[in-house]
Parts: structure tokens; C-alpha cells; sequence
């Protein structure tokens, strides 16, 4: 007992002296703990604090609501509407292949559509949007909401979306929108800043010029998510703003009859304000529907857009540098008499094909077989008679037409830098060709310029605002598409004359009249007598290929001829004759012959632009809002 | 033989046993058991779910058996020592052969009513087993070769059988239970810092033993950014939940981290994150400061307890807790690699719960028996 006793307090104080070894370590073991909470939570608090925040916070950036065109009238040209799409961030789904092929099923997709967003997914990052559907139907995004529950990480979106409620009646004039590519992203900042995945920028036309103005601001939705990204609650909705809308100066039906003008047809037709330098329509044949571009054009309707012969993506009106033809005769004429080298009594005998004009041994056909005979200014311009402006084009020089052609608007782009696409089209001068050539002129080439043919090229809108100085007395304007553009700064010179005598604009616009409204003139058929929408022009036909002597014996019809070999078709006019408000240009490719092609279009076109007129003016008023 | 007679009377009545309970361990497991309800709400999304539930029958039954257990004579708790250790191993064995595969192994039996994880029961059965095998050793005989092999083939039999679930975690809970009991019956401290030694040495071959996914915890923890969205996602994640808690705490039912999901097992293994991150700082402490407490309490009956039993076993199951808290915590504020190691009360599961009330069943029992002497 007494052993066991002495053992048994040997044990007590063993086990005492471990239990005292052991409390000391857990106490300092203790302290650690509370130490490294310590640390975590009051030293580094803010640290994770910011971590926490970041890891429930995600932002969401929802594509910027786009500014809409107006015509004149008010009326929506490109506007938007609601676009259902389904959106999918793959790193925040956990079982992307299950969703995927859910979505499969749910979408019906075809195998083709399947393999292309699998195929997007593979091009794209982890953690950027893929969008799997950008148009749905309403029963098909409605079914997408009802399945939610097991589509962890996807997004059902409801987009803003361009619309063109007047399809391709406004293409050339507005362009279109598309997805932004990343160029796009790299050179325009106002891009860069709102991008989100899907985002339409416009690609040509006014959408891309006025893109800064139009793209508006994002809305920022800021959501609780939790660990698989599935939204838990929103905390804020950040509304962005809407871009700003554009009100254009063209009329939506002065635009369609345009576009029913030229329809089947190449060509171009511009109308102008010829006080205000007002677009009031300006169309290129053929056109597309710009909505198709809006969610991605589809490989087959791309390639009969762009296979087609007559060139639907060229703006005829802008980029088309075409030679002016006949309608270049008004400025040869202002110019002969303003550098005084004919008076309106200057005759000259045109004594048709068996004796045109000779030099150098090159000879210079007038148009008319049988010639005009004796013919003066207006004569001359009544008939389009070649051999007469052969002679004074001869006598002024290349030099001194070019500068009264340059003051008139041709050589240099009419919009300015608002379309980067538009042409300068070519006024030829003796230092141009020297410089761009590094050859003499000839003066054979001086000769043939007097008529609108050889080196000198116009675009169909050059040609209307040449028509619009022409008809407003001289006066210089500049021409505007968009009302109220900030960007532009308010021309000094507008309104400045551009003659040196206002008697020889009013001898122009007098043979312009006649060409018209008298028998003989080149677009008599095409007249209207009644005062209010009588007009006057010069039609105009421009030669695509030389004419060889053997093409003169033959003197086909233009339906003989292949179609790239017909002449281009041209015709300018303004009205109404009495107070002039309007001028037109009217080009239609390969149409055979100003007085039988274009002229008619201008006739029927005049009818509707003045009976717009009233319209129109009162529109400044008041608001009235009509189509 | 006077004192023995005078002190074996096993005249107690229910009263004086009442008179005799520790109520201030009592109030820390009965507020520790509120906290853990209050923090499974909260796990729950501020509803009455199937966790709180659980949690919350598991509680009240388990508090009951403890209560009960309390009352049964330490002298009982003695005598069945070995009788439950080798029942344990009999269900850990049944476990390797019928166990119930979930998630990549097999640590569960069905008992019908029950999913029960004897390796959670054997984190407390080796201590009243091996205490039951030192109480009468003398001190010489303790660091006897004999006794030592033993009572380490007592060890490292469940441990194998742990392992081989596996379940590396709870393994080594059971063998830092079992050495806690070696290291209070007196074994030479010489043999301690030997082992340490040659498990320091012989560490890197362990690790070429481990399984990828172990390997890749300890090296995750090592360095936690070395994959933060793979294995060293969770580390991150807690130490994020934690340490945004700051002083005061995201409040009650606000912690975002554990609420939008972000925290893996935030029921068992990473409660004490949830609740940090709403408590913040002062609630961490708060609760460090109860279990300091509860383990002040254990040892202090055992302080008092007249049998070499009774101390034995309340000082290794104070080490033991204190061991489970401090490798949770230390997990939790990425301390240490990621080991399955519940928080005793507060984390989710049944087994673990049980196990820690059985255990402060036979320490309550040992303060109202204190003065119970074992022959």
C-alpha cells in the first residue's frame, strides 16, 4: 500500500507536471490564434475587405441605347427596337457542355448555328460574353427565362437594336450599323469606352460619321453574384445615356420616289435646297437593306450584295466620279462669258458629221449626224451642240474652265470630311496634268473637256450643288445633310459670289430654260408647263468608251449595245423656273441618253419636291408631324 | 482503508449528484450549442432549414445523453473502456467493408437511423482506452518497451483503419488523442522529441506517399496564389470571409462570402469562417473564449478528480479538443494545410457532435463522481 501509495504520488506529480507543460503551450498556442485573427481582421481588414467586395460585386455593361435619324418631317429613318439575346460568360458556368447543349434543345438549333457559337466559344476568352443568340423570337427567349433554374451562368438579355424601318431607301444616306470589330474598337475612343460584347457600330454612311454623337452611354447594372457568377441581387442600375438623335434635312418622300425612280436601275439622283444647301433626297440604285448587316449579314445574302453587276455597295452619289457629259456646258458657257471670250451673239456653224471639227488631224464630232447649223449661246445649249462648245472651250483654255468649274464645287468633295468614302472627282488643268501625268496638254484635250468628256470627272452630287449656285443667281452655298451639326463650323464665305457679272448666270439659267421648255430643247418632252413646277436643265450624256468610226456607221439604238458600253445618262435641273428653290441631278449608269432616260425622272421628281414645298417651309413654324 | 470506505459510499442521490455538476462547463456547452444553432441559420440563408434542423435535434438529443451520462458512476466508464474500443473497431472494420462510398470514400455505416462515422467515436474511445490501460501502471512500468509497443499497436490500428477510408484528417486526430494520453501517463519525453525528430525526417518520404490531392493541399497551402481558382480557392476564400469580418463583424446573417457561396463546407469544416466573417474579431474571440473556458473547466475536474483515470482522461480530452480547435482555426486562417478537421459543437455533423458530447458525458460524470476512487 504504502508502495503503491508512493507510486501513486509519483504518478500525480508526473501527470500534474505535463498537465502544467501542456496548459502553458495551449495558452501560447492560444495567443497565436488570436494574434492571426488579429492580423486578418483589424490589420489587413481592408485588404480582404476590398477582396470580399470584388468577389460578390460584378458589373454588368449593358449596350448603349443608339440615337435615331429623323428625316425633316420628324419621321424615324433608323430607330431601334428590343432585341432578345442570350448571353453566356463560360467561366462562370460549371458545366458549360450541359448548358450548352441545353440551350441546344431549348433553341432548337441547327447543328451548322451549334457548331459556330462552339466554334465562337473557342475564339473567345474565358471570361468575355459569348452571345449565343442575338435575335430571339419572344417564345423562345420566354421558354429560356421558364429553364433558368438549371442554366447556371446564363444570361437572357434584352438588347436595343437598330432598326431601318424604311429598309434600303435610306442606305446611302445613313449606311448601317453591325458588330463593332476590333479595329473598329482600336480607332474610335467613343467605341472603346462603351464596348460591350455585340455592340453595332455604324460602318459607313452617317452611322459612322456621327458615331461619337449617336453611340450614347452605357447602363451599368453593378449585381451581388455569388460564387458561380448566378446574379443574387442588384445593388445599383447606373441609366445611361441615350445618343443623341439625329434630324436629317432630306424628305422620307422625295427619298422613296427616288428610290422608285431608279429602281432596277443604276444611277443617282440628288435634290437640293439651292438656298440652304438642304439635302432633300439623295439616293444611289441600286441599294440593300441595311438590316440585314444589324445581327451580322448571312454568307448568301453577302455574296448577291456583292456579285451584283450593278454595285450596290458603291455610293454612286458620292464615290461614283463619272464624266459630266453635256451637263458641264452650263459652266463652259459661264465661264466663256465671264473671261469675255464670247457674247451671246457668238455663232458658230455646225455643219455635222461630214465635216467636224479638225485638229491636229484629230477630228471632233458634234452628236447630231445632220449638225445644228448656225448656232448661238443659247442655241447651242437649247440643242447640246458639241461642235459649239468644241470652239469656245478651244478659245477659253483648259486653265480658265477649270477655275470657274472649281468655284462652282467640282474638284473637290461637297460634304467636306463627313463621309470619308466621297470622291473629288477631277477638274483637269494644264499644271494638274503636268504634275499628275508629267505630259504637255494638248489641246485636243481641251476641246473634248468643253463637252464633259476626257480627263474631267464629277460625282452626281457635285453636280446638283453646281446646278443649285447656278440656279440661286451665284451665290455660294454649302450643302448639309444633318440640321444643327455641332461639329461643323458655320462657313464664312457662304452666300459669296461666284460670278464676276450676275448677267451671265441669268444668260445660263435663260439657255438652261430653253433647253427645257422650248421646242428643239434636248428635254422638251420632259417639260412641265404650269409655273409652279416649271423647271429648267441640261441633259447630258456621257460617253463610257471612245467612239470609233466604225460604232458611227453603225449608229446602234442604246438596246443594242452591251450594257457596259451604253452611255451613262445624266440630267440636271433646278425649279421651280420663277423663284428657283430646288436643284436636281440625275444620273442613271449606262442609261442610253439624258433627254429619254434621266430628264423624264426629273419631271416626276419635281411634281413631288414643290408640292413638298409648302410643307416644308411651315415645317419650321410649327411642329408638323406628317409623312 | 478508512478514507477508502468513507469515500466509496455510493450513497449519492440524485440531488447531491445535481449539487456536485459543473454547472459553468454546463452554461459553455449549452451557449456554445446556441451559437452553433444561431451560425447554422445563418448557413441556411436566414431560414429554418434542413441544417438547422438537423443540427438543432442532433443538439437537444446529445445535450439529454450527456446529461445522462453525467450520472452514470465514472467507475462504469472505466469498466468499458477496452469493450468499447474494440466495438469501435469492429464498426470501423464493418465501415471498410459495408461502408457507404460518398464523394471518393468511404467513411460512413448506416445504421438505419443514423449515418454514423465511428472514426469521429474513435477520436474519443482511444482516450478512455488507453487511460483505462495506464490507471494501474506503475510509473517504472510506463516506459516499459512492453507498454509502449502496446499501447501503440492501440493507436495505430484504428489509425490504418482511418486511413484507409481515407481519411488523413481524422487519422491524425486519433493518433494526437492517443499520444495525448501517452504524453499525460508519463512516457518519457525523451521518445516525443525522437519521434518528432524522425517524422521531421522522414516527412519527405510521407509526401511522396500521399495522394495527389494531398500532396497538392499541402503545397496549396504553402502557397495559397499558386492556384487560386483550383485547390488554393478555398484558403483564399476563408481567409477573404475572415478577414472582411474586421473588428465588429459583417453582422448577423450579412456575411457575403458565405452567403453568395463562396465558401466551400461553410456547415462542417469552415463554420468558424461564417461565423467570423458576421462576428468579425470580437465574436472570434468571444468564441475562443468559451472553449478556453470549457478546457479550463476539464482540466480543472480533472484537477480535482481522485482517480488516476479520472485525470487521465479529462487532461488528454481537454488536449484532445484543444488539438481539434487549433487545427481547425489554424486551417481556417490558412495556419495550416487543409485537413478534414471539424469544429467540436459548432460544425455540422452528427458523429463528431457525439463523440464530443460522449466525452464531456465522462468528464461531467468524473466531476460528480470527483471523489470516486477506482481500484
Amino acid at each position: 500500500m504504502i508502495n503503491s501509495s508512493s507510486d501513486n504520488v509519483k504518478k500525480l506529480n508526473s501527470i500534474n507536471r505535463r498537465m502544467f507543460i501542456t496548459g502553458s503551450v495551449k495558452f501560447f498556442i492560444m495567443i497565436g490564434l488570436v494574434s492571426r485573427l488579429f492580423f486578418l481582421q483589424v490589420k489587413e481588414n481592408k485588404k480582404y475587405l476590398t477582396l470580399s467586395d470584388k468577389n460578390r460585386i460584378r458589373e454588368w455593361k449593358l449596350a448603349p441605347v443608339r440615337g435615331e435619324f429623323h428625316d425633316y418631317f420628324g419621321n424615324v429613318i433608323a430607330g431601334n427596337f428590343e432585341a432578345y439575346q442570350l448571353h453566356i460568360i463560360p467561366e462562370q458556368v460549371e458545366d458549360f457542355r450541359y448548358v450548352i447543349y441545353r440551350i441546344k434543345d431549348l433553341l432548337e438549333l441547327s447543328d451548322k448555328e451549334f457548331k459556330r457559337i462552339i466554334k465562337k466559344k473557342n475564339e473567345i476568352k474565358s471570361w468575355e460574353t459569348l452571345i449565343v443568340s442575338d435575335n430571339l423570337s419572344w417564345k423562345k427567349f420566354s421558354k429560356i427565362n421558364n429553364h433558368l433554374y438549371d442554366l447556371n451562368g446564363v444570361k437572357p438579355v434584352i438588347s436595343i437594336s437598330r432598326n431601318y424601318p424604311f429598309g434600303s431607301n435610306f442606305t446611302h444616306v445613313i449606311g448601317y450599323v453591325s458588330q463593332a470589330n476590333e479595329q473598329d474598337i482600336e480607332n474610335n475612343e467613343a467605341i472603346k469606352k462603351n464596348f460591350v460584347p455585340g455592340l453595332k457600330i455604324g460602318k459607313v454612311g452617317l452611322e459612322k460619321s456621327f458615331e461619337k454623337q449617336l453611340i450614347g452611354s452605357n447602363d451599368i447594372e453593378r449585381y451581388e453574384v455569388n460564387a458561380y457568377g448566378r446574379r443574387i441581387s442588384q445593388l445599383e442600375f447606373q441609366k445611361g445615356e441615350k445618343g443623341k438623335s439625329l434630324r436629317l434635312t432630306v424628305d422620307t418622300k422625295v427619298q422613296q420616289l427616288s428610290n422608285e425612280l431608279l429602281k432596277d436601275q443604276a444611277g443617282s439622283i440628288c435634290v437640293m435646297d439651292i438656298y440652304t444647301g438642304e439635302v432633300i433626297a439623295m439616293h444611289s440604285s441600286p441599294s440593300f437593306d441595311p438590316n440585314l448587316f444589324v445581327f451580322g449579314i448571312s454568307q448568301d445574302d453577302w455574296q448577291i450584295i456583292r456579285n451584283d453587276p450593278m454595285k450596290p455597295l458603291v455610293n454612286k452619289t458620292l464615290q461614283g466620279n463619272y464624266s459630266p457629259g453635256s451637263t458641264i456646258k452650263p459652266i463652259v458657257a459661264l465661264s466663256a462669258l465671264e473671261n469675255g471670250i464670247i457674247n451671246t451673239n457668238f455663232t458658230v456653224n455646225c455643219r455635222g458629221h461630214k465635216h467636224p471639227l479638225e485638229l491636229y488631224g484629230q477630228t471632233y464630232h458634234c452628236w447630231k449626224k445632220q449638225g445644228h447649223g448656225f448656232m448661238n449661246l443659247r442655241n447651242a445649249m437649247k440643242q447640246s451642240c458639241d461642235t459649239y462648245f468644241y470652239e469656245i472651250a478651244r478659245k477659253l483654255g483648259v486653265d480658265r474652265l477649270s477655275e470657274t468649274a472649281k468655284k462652282f464645287g467640282l474638284g473637290k468633295e461637297v460634304f467636306g470630311n463627313l463621309f470619308n468614302i466621297e470622291k473629288k472627282g477631277l477638274v483637269p488643268s494644264t499644271q494638274w496634268k503636268k504634275n499628275a501625268l508629267g505630259q504637255s496638254w494638248v489641246l485636243g484635250e481641251t476641246v473634248i473637256t468643253g463637252i464633259g468628256q476626257g480627263y474631267i470627272q464629277t460625282t452626281p452630287i457635285q453636280l446638283c450643288l453646281m446646278t443649285a449656285q447656278i440656279a440661286n443667281g451665284g451665290y455660294k452655298i454649302y450643302p448639309k445633310i444633318v440640321m444643327d451639326d455641332e461639329n461643323k463650323v458655320p462657313p464664312i464665305d457662304k452666300f459669296t459670289p461666284l460670278y464676276k457679272n450676275s448677267k451671265n448666270i441669268k444668260i445660263v439659267q435663260d439657255a438652261m430654260f430653253a433647253s427645257t421648255n422650248e421646242v428643239r430643247g434636248t428635254s422638251y418632252r420632259s417639260r412641265i408647263d404650269d409655273p409652279k413646277y416649271q423647271f429648267a436643265g441640261k441633259t447630258g450624256t456621257a460617253q463610257v468608251k471612245k467612239i470609233t468610226e466604225r460604232d458611227r456607221e453603225l449608229d446602234l439604238k442604246t438596246f443594242q449595245i452591251p450594257y457596259e458600253e451604253r452611255d451613262h445618262a445624266l440630267y440636271i435641273a433646278y425649279g421651280p423656273y420663277k423663284n428657283p428653290r430646288y436643284a436636281v441631278s440625275i444620273l442613271v449608269e449606262h442609261g442610253g441618253n439624258g433627254s429619254t432616260t434621266a430628264a423624264p425622272m426629273a419631271k416626276k421628281l419635281f411634281k413631288t419636291i414643290i408640292d413638298r414645298h409648302q410643307l416644308r417651309e411651315s415645317i419650321n413654324n410649327k411642329k408638323y408631324l406628317d409623312i | 482503508m478508512y478514507q477508502h470506505n468513507r469515500l466509496t459510499t455510493n450513497n449519492f442521490n440524485f440531488f447531491s449528484k445535481l449539487a456536485n455538476f459543473d454547472y459553468v462547463l454546463m452554461a459553455c456547452i449549452l451557449l456554445l450549442g446556441f451559437i452553433s444553432l444561431a451560425t447554422m441559420y445563418s448557413t441556411d440563408g436566414g431560414k429554418i432549414l434542413f441544417h438547422t434542423k438537423s443540427h438543432f435535434t442532433k443538439l437537444i438529443v446529445f445535450t439529454i445523453m450527456m446529461l445522462i451520462f453525467s450520472f452514470i458512476n465514472i467507475k462504469f466508464w472505466f469498466s468499458i473502456g477496452y469493450f468499447f474500443y474494440v466495438i469501435i473497431i469492429g464498426l470501423l472494420i464493418w465501415t471498410y467493408l459495408f461502408g457507404i462510398k460518398s464523394s471518393g470514400s468511404q467513411r460512413w455505416i448506416d445504421l438505419y437511423f443514423i449515418n454514423l462515422q465511428p472514426s469521429e467515436l474513435m477520436k474519443i474511445c482511444i482516450i478512455l482506452c488507453l487511460a483505462k490501460y495506464f490507471h494501474r501502471m506503475k510509473l517504472e512500468n510506463v516506459n516499459s518497451l512492453y507498454a509502449i509497443l502496446s499501447s501503440l499497436i492501440i493507436i495505430l490500428l484504428p489509425m490504418g483503419l482511418v486511413i484507409v477510408q481515407p481519411d488523413l484528417g481524422t487519422s491524425l486526430l486519433i493518433s494526437i488523442s492517443g499520444l495525448a494520453v501517452l504524453w499525460f501517463a508519463g512516457i518519457n519525453h525523451k521518445y516525443f522529441i525522437y519521434t518528432m525528430i524522425g517524422f521531421l525526417i522522414s516527412l519527405p518520404f510521407i509526401i511522396s506517399f500521399l495522394k495527389p490531392y494531398q500532396k497538392l493541399r499541402v503545397l496549396t497551402f504553402l502557397n495559397p496564389d499558386r492556384d487560386p481558382l483550383g485547390a488554393g480557392y478555398q484558403i483564399i476564400q476563408s481567409k477573404i470571409a475572415v478577414g472582411s469580418g474586421g473588428i465588429f463583424g459583417k453582422g448577423f446573417l450579412k456575411g457575403t462570402q458565405s452567403y453568395l457561396e463562396f465558401l466551400p463546407e461553410k456547415h462542417t469544416d469552415f463554420i468558424f469562417t461564417l461565423f467570423s466573417e458576421e462576428f468579425g474579431f470580437i465574436g472570434s474571440v468571444f468564441l475562443l473564449l468559451i472553449y478556453a473556458i470549457i478546457i479550463y473547466r476539464i482540466v480543472a475536474i480533472g484537477a480535482q478528480s481522485r482517480s488516476y483515470f479520472a485525470k487521465l482522461f479529462c487532461y488528454s480530452f481537454a488536449a484532445s479538443i484543444f488539438v481539434y480547435i487549433t487545427i481547425n482555426m489554424s486551417m481556417v486562417l490558412g495556419l495550416l494545410p487543409i485537413v478534414g478537421s471539424p469544429l467540436p459543437i459548432m460544425s455540422y455533423g452528427g458523429s463528431s457532435m457525439l463523440a464530443t458530447m460522449i466525452g464531456f458525458g465522462i468528464v461531467m460524470s468524473a466531476k460528480v463522481h470527483s471523489q470516486q476512487s477506482i481500484a
